[in-house]
């Protein structure tokens, strides 16, 4: 639903189907070059959730009809109660973590693949690595990352997980089949037969600002281009993000200062203007936060092509 | 009453011809088709032809969508190069063989059907009731999803297909009154539920050759007060002749991949769409 007021892009919540929870805060182990809301240890700006916090988001979602649950920060599995929360969300729906794959321990797969057996639900795992070599991915993503993230890797598959390995498209769009390609044949080669892999645009916010260049002015969604857009490949759709500040209106905005739209989900049901460059990026791409089992957006057409 | 349904068909039509058989013997009284006549195997017209000879009623999927209207790409959804590409390979075959007055009749069909049943409000979809390609995976959607679909499309069973996997939940919803009276006094339960038919198009990545139908039985057909539900539904696993649908699909020069999934029963092509449980189960 677009409301043209004042010629901005407004972008109404259609269905709350995907509720992620900033767990742990800005706090990572690692601090990438490309990371769009810098994440360090020692960004501090968003803290941790906690298992009451995240509990009591759930039974809230209930109501809302919440299709899925999604886990990021930061590295989510900083967050001393991570295991006890994936655990208790297999008690309302599916849930993916976002992850560096590099600070898994055996003990806590165990215990969440104990924990999957038990549910209805999927436990999605998405491991950030930033190419098929240590030569693409460490200078992004810092010293010896890719061994460690291909170590979780093998740990999450030994302990019957399907992790779906999650790249920044740090290369050119034309190199993709090769890059994939290459991909699979290493991952193969670490045991994992059958890799799921998906791949992001990079967004130019934060350190990614620093690294490359921002947004221009240009890089903008008018209200004009909304016009018979299907906005349910916009992540404002159809998601919110549940932070320690308050409930946010995407994961890939929380730094911006209209970004927290309120404290509970009802304050956060109303209308966003997309007006930020990284809006444009989700305009582009679309359903770039979500898992492929989603599927893409679709509304029938009634004109022959 | 006995009701039959039958998902995507993709073209298989030796298999939708033997489900009707076994429905009818079974008691079926009246024939569902949730969509997606065309895609993987091959003859399209038949499929078409045999649903409309019988007068199956029939809800429009995405693909009956893209063929009726000739658009460029199934809408199957897909996400991953590969999938795509053999997506599109059975789709250009499928809207090459398609006549002119079976795409005619595929743009007419209704995008849901609705019924009602000893006061329980069923309503037949493709994907979602709000989606036509929406995927309704087991393992990734929550409960409070199905019930507040309900809740949108004023309804208490939801029967879809798309994923091409078959799989029921049964809940209980508690509306409180202010729903239905404005006070806000306790109501008492209702019960929904929401049934993925399967598909009869292809076999469902768990090793064997045999596709899947469901039989809805409703009323006395249900045992009524033997049952707490006002319906029951039955998963139905169906042998057909998958040796002469593979001989058809290889003299279409359908591609390898397609016919050694009917011959095996394990999925080859779009396997990137599945959430882990469900991929777990199968062999790729």
């Amino acid at each position: 639903m677009i409301a043209n007021t004042e010629q901005l892009p407004i972008v109404e919540l259609g269905s709350l189907d995907e509720l992620w929870f900033q767990v742990a805060g800005t706090r990572c182990n690692l601090a990438c070059t490309h990371c769009f809301i810098s994440c360090s240890p020692h960004n501090n700006s968003f803290g941790f959730l906690s298992f009451d916090e995240v509990e009591r988001r759930l039974l809230e979602s209930v109501k809302w009809g919440v299709k899925e649950f999604y886990f990021t920060g930061g590295e989510p599995f900083l967050n001393p109660d991570m295991v006890s929360i994936l655990e208790r969300t297999l008690d309302f729906g599916p849930a993916t973590v976002l992850t560096n794959g590099t600070v898994l321990k055996p003990e806590w797969l165990e215990q969440l693949q104990a924990a999957v057996q038990g549910s209805l639900y999927s436990l999605e795992f998405r491991v950030s690595i930033d190419g098929p070599t240590p030569e693409l991915n460490d200078p992004i993503r810092g010293p010896r990352t890719f061994e460690r993230a291909l170590r979780g890797v093998e740990l999450l598959v030994q302990h019957g997980f399907l992790p779906i390995i999650t790249m920044t498209r740090v290369w050119d769009e034309t190199e993709d089949d090769a890059v994939l390609g290459q991909f699979r044949n290493l991952l193969n080669d670490h045991g994992y037969d059958r890799p799921r892999l998906k791949v992001l645009p990079r967004l130019q916010l934060g350190a990614e600002a620093t690294r490359t260049c921002g947004y221009s002015a240009a890089d903008r969604v008018t209200a004009e281009m909304l016009v018979g857009y299907d906005t349910s490949k916009l992540v404002c759709q159809h998601s919110r993000v549940v932070t320690d500040r308050g409930v946010a209106v995407c994961p890939i905005l929380i730094d911006s200062r209209d970004a927290i739209l309120g404290q509970t989900l009802a304050e956060a049901n109303r209308s966003f203007a997309i007006t930020h460059g990284a809006c444009a990026t989700c305009y582009q791409f679309g359903a770039i936060c979500t898992n492929p089992s989603s599927g893409s957006a679709f509304k029938p057409m009634t004109n022959d092509q | 009453m006995q009701l039959a349904f039958f998902g995507g068909i993709y073209n298989n039509h030796i298999a939708l011809k033997t489900a009707i058989a076994d429905a009818q013997q079974r008691g079926a009284e009246r024939m569902f088709c949730l969509g997606d006549l065309g895609a993987f195997g091959p003859h399209p017209d038949r499929t078409c032809e045999i649903i409309r000879e019988h007068k199956i009623e029939v809800v429009q999927g995405n693909y009956d969508h893209s063929i009726g209207h000739g658009l460029n790409d199934c809408q199957c959804g897909y996400t991953d190069p590969r999938d795509n590409h053999f997506a599109q390979l059975s789709y250009d075959y499928t809207l090459a063989n398609t006549s002119d007055e079976h795409r005619a009749w595929l743009r007419t069909l209704p995008t849901e059907i609705r019924f009602e049943v000893d006061g329980f409000r069923f309503l037949l979809c493709h994907g979602s009731p709000r989606r036509t390609n929406e995927f309704l995976w087991e393992s990734t959607t929550s409960t409070p999803f199905l019930n507040k679909l309900c809740d949108d499309f004023a309804c208490d069973v939801i029967l879809g297909t798309h994923t091409g996997l078959h799989w029921q939940r049964t809940w209980d919803a508690f509306p409180t009154c202010s729903n239905l009276t404005g006070t806000s006094e306790a109501c008492p339960t209702i019960t929904r539920s929401y049934i993925n038919i399967g598909v009869l198009g292809r076999p469902e990545n768990d090793g064997t050759t045999n596709v899947w139908y469901s039989m809805v039985r409703t009323g006395n057909d249900a045992g009524a007060g033997r049952s707490p539900l006002p319906w029951k539904v039955e998963f139905i696993p169906l042998a057909y002749d998958h040796n002469q649908l593979a001989r058809e699909m290889r003299a279409e020069h359908l591609p390898d991949e397609f016919i050694e999934t009917i011959l095996t029963g394990w999925w080859t092509t779009c396997l990137e769409v599945l959430p882990s449980k469900e991929r777990r189960r199968g062999q790729w």
